[in-house]
């Protein structure tokens, strides 16, 4: 009995946006990454073939994230205390690119300056040749004292800056266009709310193809449906046409997993959450896998394994057939 | 496909008598199409109407239940392609695969494990569904004895797997009281286990290498009378499960094709590593799969799972929400804090369970955010100072304590100078932006 597949045709395509600047491109990355092009829903090649994967990003931080589980602190070990060594040992686990978090204070307490965030950036660029991006601590102010320094320091590198959000992006967003490189726009799991960023972040005179959105999601048990469907909705609104969509998508999975208890936590939880190790792991990359079933371009983690096992599941789903 | 009011009234008998209880035949049908009444309630309406009536209304995906004891697996039902076009409603039953060459007393100590496994996830208790008993040895004793061995601990329902019609026979012989998934049909053996299935009502799965050959046996299968089907239509690696699973749901939900309108097994249990088995239960779970079936069983991986069925299946109308109010924990005395949060019940599960934890006793008190998180309540102006010093004063939380101090989550931070200008006589506090920082908050700054 012949069957006759349905086939969706969509009006729209999400821009492909590269990270990265190679030395003939004005830059020193020895490698590039591009995401985005797809004119169908992910890794549905029978109906469109996906022309670039979903990449996958290992955050680091400046400085040794005292805070962080020490599942992750002792299986990175020595290098999470120089964010060189840290970047070299995350692109030798396999990573596609690194994003560095910047932290509000040095280890003594005193604020991180402007120079010693851009000799951290420096740093990080001799050690590794992956494209990179970099967030502020999140404060406004701050986060714009240290990001326009780097951007000047960077020129030419297509570094992605971030965390551009409706309270705070102007000035974000002119360092980069400035200097050469990206943003990543960022709004609180709502399709409006992230389209609107993009229009604020457009009219300025960004190009679409140097954004990045990053819709925002919860870690698995914490609200991870709200993220996926948005990141759904967003990416059918951009397949259907809506150019203020059409860009692609960055998630803080990372970020988000090793906040939750069951990932953070080692002692004190019910003895039904199983192995702490295990558990973190199928936290992290369960969050992952399911929003780049939803979309996600650029999935940023923490763990050597999780990135593992995500990349083999996206060589995986990458190679579906065509037909 | 389901038909329009205005394509019912053409089938009814446009009379106006009324006797249904609605003035007009229309209004009839405008509330059948709404699914509000039964047809039954017009006493006029022709044989052929109403053969036209129950096929559109016959859901897209066949719903296939599982039963044994007193448990029941149903899958199947789905109309929708994404959870934010409706919801998705009955989550896939998870299934741990177990083999009959295994030494039986392996098998038990697995099943054993698995049956009695229950996690608390916001107030919900999580289970998994059942066992999938395989047959490798090939002879119908060990399948048999797999099968007793299975039941001598558990009563949870079960997929039996062998394509032999003898061993498939030696098992179901076991279980005359329930109906486990016979697992499974394909070309070569179709008769034999289409007579199984009548036999034994019990659902049948079915494979088969493509969707064309997948459609002919189902086909073949309704002929013979048989209606509750399960199709594996293969695509063991992950791209193909996704493709295969989506061009299934489409062509049932979209296309109303009948002939592979039914739930969809899945077999992560078939990936190289535990890791990489529960991504690919993962995809399962989000990409319409009905009964999935693992090898592994973890504490661990079933509970993400689990979490994780719950949060793909959660209707996206109604997020689940706890009632507003002031909670007690630990006992909290006049001179303890209060807390504020929003009635998501994600949030207030987080935020209980780590007060109740540190065991320091609080007041916890929650507004009505409509069921959001505190940030997203907060964005969408459901969490503001306003709300927070109504909820403050509704709850008459000033008569509950004397010293009146009020933590705010972090996350929200920006709100404690309009909350200070609402209630003047209370100290506002921030505190920690995540639940986990809670504890250590309240020892360090609180005390």
């Amino acid at each position: 009995m012949p069957v006759e597949i349905p086939k969706d045709t969509w009006p729209g395509t999400v821009r492909t946006v590269t990270l990265g600047a190679t030395a003939a491109q004005g830059g020193t990355r020895k490698t590039t990454v591009t995401v985005g092009g797809e004119k169908a829903l992910p890794f549905l090649n029978f109906e469109q073939p996906m022309p670039n994967k979903p990449v996958v990003a290992i955050e680091i931080r400046d400085r040794r994230p005292d805070d962080w589980s020490p599942l992750l602190l002792n299986t990175w070990g020595e290098v999470v205390n120089d964010p060189a060594q840290w970047a070299k040992a995350a692109e030798a686990a396999g990573a596609d690119l690194i994003q560095l978090g910047l932290s509000l204070n040095d280890r003594d307490g005193t604020p991180t300056s402007p120079e010693s965030a851009v000799q951290t950036v420096k740093a990080i660029l001799e050690a590794s040749g992956l494209p990179l991006i970099v967030f502020g601590p999140g404060q406004a102010e701050v986060d714009n004292n240290l990001l326009v320094p780097i951007a000047e320091a960077t020129k030419g590198e297509r570094l992605v800056l971030g965390l551009c959000e409706d309270k705070n992006y102007r000035t974000i967003v002119a360092a980069a266009m400035a200097n050469g490189h990206l943003v990543t726009a960022r709004s609180p799991m709502d399709v409006n709310l992230a389209k609107q960023l993009n229009i604020l972040i457009s009219d300025m005179g960004m190009p679409l193809d140097r954004i990045l959105m990053d819709p925002t999601t919860g870690a698995l048990g914490y609200g991870i449906e709200y993220g996926y469907s948005a990141m759904e909705r967003l990416r059918l609104a951009a397949l259907q046409g809506d150019s203020m969509t059409q860009l692609p998508m960055q998630v803080t999975v990372g970020y988000e997993t090793w906040k939750t208890k069951e990932a953070k936590v080692e002692t004190g939880v019910p003895e039904a959450w199983g192995d702490w190790a295990e558990r973190s792991m199928h936290w992290e990359t369960l969050t992952a896998l399911t929003l780049i079933e939803a979309g996600a371009d650029i999935v940023i983690l923490r763990h050597p394994e999780s990135l593992r096992r995500l990349k083999l599941a996206i060589t995986d789903l990458a190679s579906a057939p065509t037909a | 496909m389901a038909l329009s009011g205005i394509q019912i009234y053409k089938l009814l008998p446009q009379t106006n008598c009324k006797e249904c209880g609605f003035p007009t035949c229309l209004a009839f049908a405008m509330k059948l199409a709404a699914k509000q009444v039964e047809l039954a309630a017009c006493p006029y309406v022709t044989e052929a109407s109403k053969a036209q009536l129950a096929e559109s209304a016959a859901p897209p995906i066949r719903l296939v239940s599982l039963k044994a004891c007193k448990f029941e697996v149903k899958a199947g039902n789905e109309v929708v392609l994404f959870r934010h076009d409706k919801t998705f409603y009955n989550k896939p039953g998870l299934f741990i695969r177990i083999y009959d060459d295994q030494p039986l007393d392996e098998i038990k100590e697995k099943v054993k494990a698995a049956d009695a496994y229950a996690v608390n996830y916001v107030g919900m208790d999580l289970t998994l569904d059942g066992f999938g008993i395989a047959s490798r040895a090939g002879n119908p004793q060990a399948f048999s004895a797999a099968i007793s061995a299975v039941r001598s601990v558990s009563t949870r329902p079960l997929i039996l797997m062998s394509r032999d019609p003898a061993i498939m026979a030696a098992g179901l012989q076991l279980l005359s009281n329930e109906t486990p998934l016979i697992y499974g049909a394909e070309a070569a053996n179709l008769d034999a286990f289409a007579e199984l299935a009548k036999q034994y009502k019990a659902p049948l799965g079915v494979l088969a290498p493509d969707l064309n050959s997948m459609a002919e046996l189902t086909e073949k299968l309704k002929a013979k009378g048989l209606e509750d089907l399960v199709i594996d239509p293969g695509g063991r690696d992950l791209g193909s499960g996704l493709s295969v699973g989506t061009q299934i749901r489409r062509l049932a939900v979209k296309k109303n094709f009948r002939a592979l309108g039914f739930p969809v097994i899945a077999f992560p249990g078939d990936a190289a590593e535990p890791g990489l088995e529960a991504i690919a239960a993962t995809q399962a779970l989000a990409k319409y799969a009905g009964f999935i079936v693992l090898d592994s069983f973890t504490p661990a991986m079933a509970y993400a799972l689990l979490v994780l069925r719950q949060n793909i299946y959660t209707d996206p109308q109604k997020p689940i929400q706890v009632q507003p109010g002031i909670y007690e924990i630990n006992a909290p005395k006049p001179t303890d804090p209060v807390l504020v949060t929003t009635n998501f019940s994600i949030t207030y599960f987080s935020v209980a369970n780590e007060v109740e934890g540190s065991g320091l006793p609080a007041w916890l008190l929650v507004t009505d955010a409509e069921g959001m998180s505190v940030l997203t309540a907060w964005a969408a102006g459901k969490f503001d100072a306003e709300r927070i010093a109504k909820a403050v004063k509704a709850f008459n939380i000033a008569d509950k304590v004397s010293r009146k101090r009020l933590v705010l989550p972090g996350h929200v931070a920006v709100l404690s100078g309009e909350l200070e200008a609402e209630l003047p006589d209370w100290e506002i506090r921030v505190g920690p932006r995540e639940a986990v920082d809670l504890p250590g908050f309240m020892k360090k700054v609180l005390s």
